[in-house]
């Protein structure tokens, strides 16, 4: 019963140690149906050792079955996922060696923290006084060391993740599988936790796959982001290259807040709209020349306060450095112009506005 | 014992209830908790009464009192047990893997309360094997039958009351395999659950007539039925007496599983479960 029998769990799970470096993940061409709902199709995704990458995407585009079948839960219908180069399709989940934190209601209710977090390495057969004192570092990890013994019903729903984090990274798994374990939470402390696990898996350099539904987490937390729709990647990328250079309309309007504005698409690859002409970004060659919407950010828009312009603002919000201006223009079209919040003032709801295009490049989609 | 268990079936199906507002007249609500207390202390205390306590000695020193209570006990056991081992993997399999299942179940452990137990029996005697016709045992596997419903309606609220699927995963996921699952989170979290269909049990085999009558077998009620027609105190006095043994089984349980449930805060259902309801979640 000593910290011998546990194979390659022995190197102490100790706070600051240095990154052991995750083993790398890949699924290939990875499909699987639940009747006649393909839930994946074909995804392919490489995960490098110590990497974050996140997936996010609408509910129901296949994320949770992708991360499912890399913990064991689901099985794929095709397509094969390696660990450290290895096939597991055969490795029943209790011998994969992933930690796994899961929405809520994920801690053993007869169960105190500290029990909680020792329940795996009691599972690989340590002592009790080494799974104790393990246990007890995982807590002191995730700065819970003081609530070692309460069950989980005395815990709130941050420390209760908290915990779960701790169970999952004490058994020293290859891979940490994240199935949403912020959304259950209230904002404030989804940011602390959300920085509390990006700073832990850094350190830790444990492999990571983070699913989630909120993009502003996935791009505040994952070193690449994968943007799913219908069971397979759209795009993945680092967050900056998601939201800067989208490769499909899809994406562009799935991350960040994008503008539609109905425009024409020269057969020379220009586009025309608000009366500007401008590139359009590679990536877009499938939309045939003609009638188009544009995608515009509203930090790309300009806007100025002229008689007889071309739109009339409708509401303004203050977003703090940012103020977002919400402008009707003719043909019933409303976009939403970001402008420094110290020139907002003159822009009051009901003035007439010229919105036009700050001469980037755009995107432009297929007219909705 | 009636009045248990129809209790127990409501406390299950009903929502929890809104807390009342505290000033809602509690003096209507003493004055209907005394009416109830009388409409069952009365007829308690006048059995009482007319019996005298004297009574009580005699009915123990009556023959064929211990031969029946033992084998009332023993069926109590056997039934608990093997209603235990059925009902519970298959619950929990139910719910894991056949959720779909679940009404269907449902109907079928509701069919033992529907058939009148004189038919049921009638039915079994007809088809038993020789071989267990000749032990009190066979009434054991029919009593198995008959708490089918209690039990799996109590199991079933339990593990409704858990997040089954996500413990089940998260159990999975730190390398317990399906044994250490099923006793290190599953069955502690259960606990109440299992109480709630362990206490019916043993409280519809303690009281059951029809069939132990039929099977020609002197359990504790059908011994205080024979010996009802001699002396009326004496006979009055082991009426009670089967009462209070019920009583004091069930309390001896409650109080025995109970102790460590009430530190999880688990399921909802128990007979105690009205006190406890403030202290869940």
């Amino acid at each position: 019963m000593e910290a011998t029998n546990i194979s390659s769990a022995t190197a102490a799970g100790v706070p600051g140690r240095a990154a052991s470096g995750g083993a790398p993940v890949s699924l290939q061409e990875v499909s699987r149906s639940f009747g006649a709902v393909r839930a994946l199709n074909g995804l392919s995704l490489e995960i490098a050792p110590g990497e974050l990458v996140a997936l996010l995407g609408p509910s129901g585009c296949g994320k949770t079955t992708a991360l499912r079948i890399l913990a064991g839960f689901e099985t794929a219908d095709s397509g094969t996922v390696t660990v450290d180069g290895k096939d597991i399709a055969p490795v029943p989940p209790a011998k994969r060696d992933m930690g796994m934190v899961f929405q809520s209601y994920s801690l053993f209710p007869n169960m105190s923290a500290l029990e909680n977090v020792g329940f795996g390495l009691r599972m690989r057969k340590m002592g009790a006084a080494d799974r104790r004192r393990r246990a007890r570092e995982q807590l002191e990890l995730v700065g819970l060391a003081a609530q070692a013994s309460q069950f989980p019903h005395q815990l709130s729903g941050g420390q209760q993740q908290r915990v779960a984090l701790a169970r999952a990274l004490a058994i020293q798994p290859r891979v940490l599988l994240l199935d949403e374990p912020l959304s259950a939470l209230d904002a404030k402390v989804r940011l602390q936790l959300r920085e509390q696990i990006r700073s832990l898996q850094q350190r830790l350099g444990i492999t990571t796959l983070f699913v989630t539904h909120d993009q502003e987490e996935a791009l505040s937390m994952a070193d690449r982001v994968g943007v799913m729709k219908d069971g397979s990647l759209e795009q993945i990328a680092v967050p900056s290259e998601l939201y800067t250079r989208p490769a499909t309309a899809f994406v562009a309007e799935f991350v960040g807040t994008m503008n539609r504005i109905p425009g024409e698409l020269a057969s020379g690859g220009q586009a025309t709209a608000l009366g500007t002409v401008t590139d359009v970004q590679s990536g877009c060659a499938e939309v045939p020349p003609g009638p188009v919407d544009v995608l515009v950010r509203p930090e790309n828009l300009r806007i100025a306060a002229i008689a007889g312009g071309n739109g009339i603002i409708t509401t303004r919000t203050f977003l703090g450095s940012v103020t977002r201006i919400h402008v009707l223009l003719s043909g019933d079209v409303t976009v939403q112009v970001d402008v420094p919040s110290a020139t907002a003032t003159e822009l009051a709801p009901g003035a007439s506005v010229q919105v036009s295009l700050d001469g980037s490049p755009v995107q432009v989609a297929e007219r909705s | 014992m009636a009045a248990i268990i129809s209790d127990e079936l409501a406390n299950e199906t009903a929502p929890p209830r809104p807390h009342r507002k505290r000033r809602s007249y509690p003096v209507w609500r003493w004055i209907i908790l005394l009416l109830t207390a009388v409409y069952f202390l009365i007829p308690l205390y006048a059995a009482l009464r007319f019996a005298g306590i004297a009574s009580f000695g005699d009915v123990v020193h009556q023959t064929g009192f211990s031969d029946a209570l033992i084998l009332s006990l023993k069926l109590a056991v056997i039934t608990t047990v093997l209603t235990m081992a059925l009902m519970v993997p298959t619950t929990i399999y139910v719910h894991l893997r056949l959720p779909r299942l679940r009404r269907l179940l449902e109907s079928i452990t509701i069919l033992p309360i529907v058939i009148p137990p004189v038919v049921l029996i009638v039915g079994v005697l007809e088809v038993a094997p020789g071989y267990l016709k000749s032990t009190p045992y066979l009434l054991g596997l029919v009593y198995v039958i008959l708490a089918m419903p209690f039990a799996y309606r109590s199991l079933d609220a339990g593990l409704r009351a858990l997040e089954l699927r996500t413990l089940v995963d998260a159990a999975s996921s730190l390398g317990a395999g399906w044994l250490s699952t099923l006793w290190r989170v599953i069955l502690p979290n259960l606990r109440t659950a299992l109480l709630s269909a362990t206490v019916l049990t043993v409280a519809l085999v303690l009281g059951e007539f029809t069939m132990a009558s039929l099977d020609l077998y002197q359990t504790f009620p059908v011994w205080i039925v024979a010996f009802d027609q001699t002396s009326g105190p004496v006979s009055t006095a082991a009426s009670l007496l089967a009462l209070f043994v019920t009583w004091l089984f069930l309390l001896l349980i409650v109080t025995v599983g109970g102790r460590r449930a009430r530190r999880t805060g688990g399921a909802q259902v128990d007979l105690i479960s009205v006190t406890r309801r403030d202290t869940v979640r």
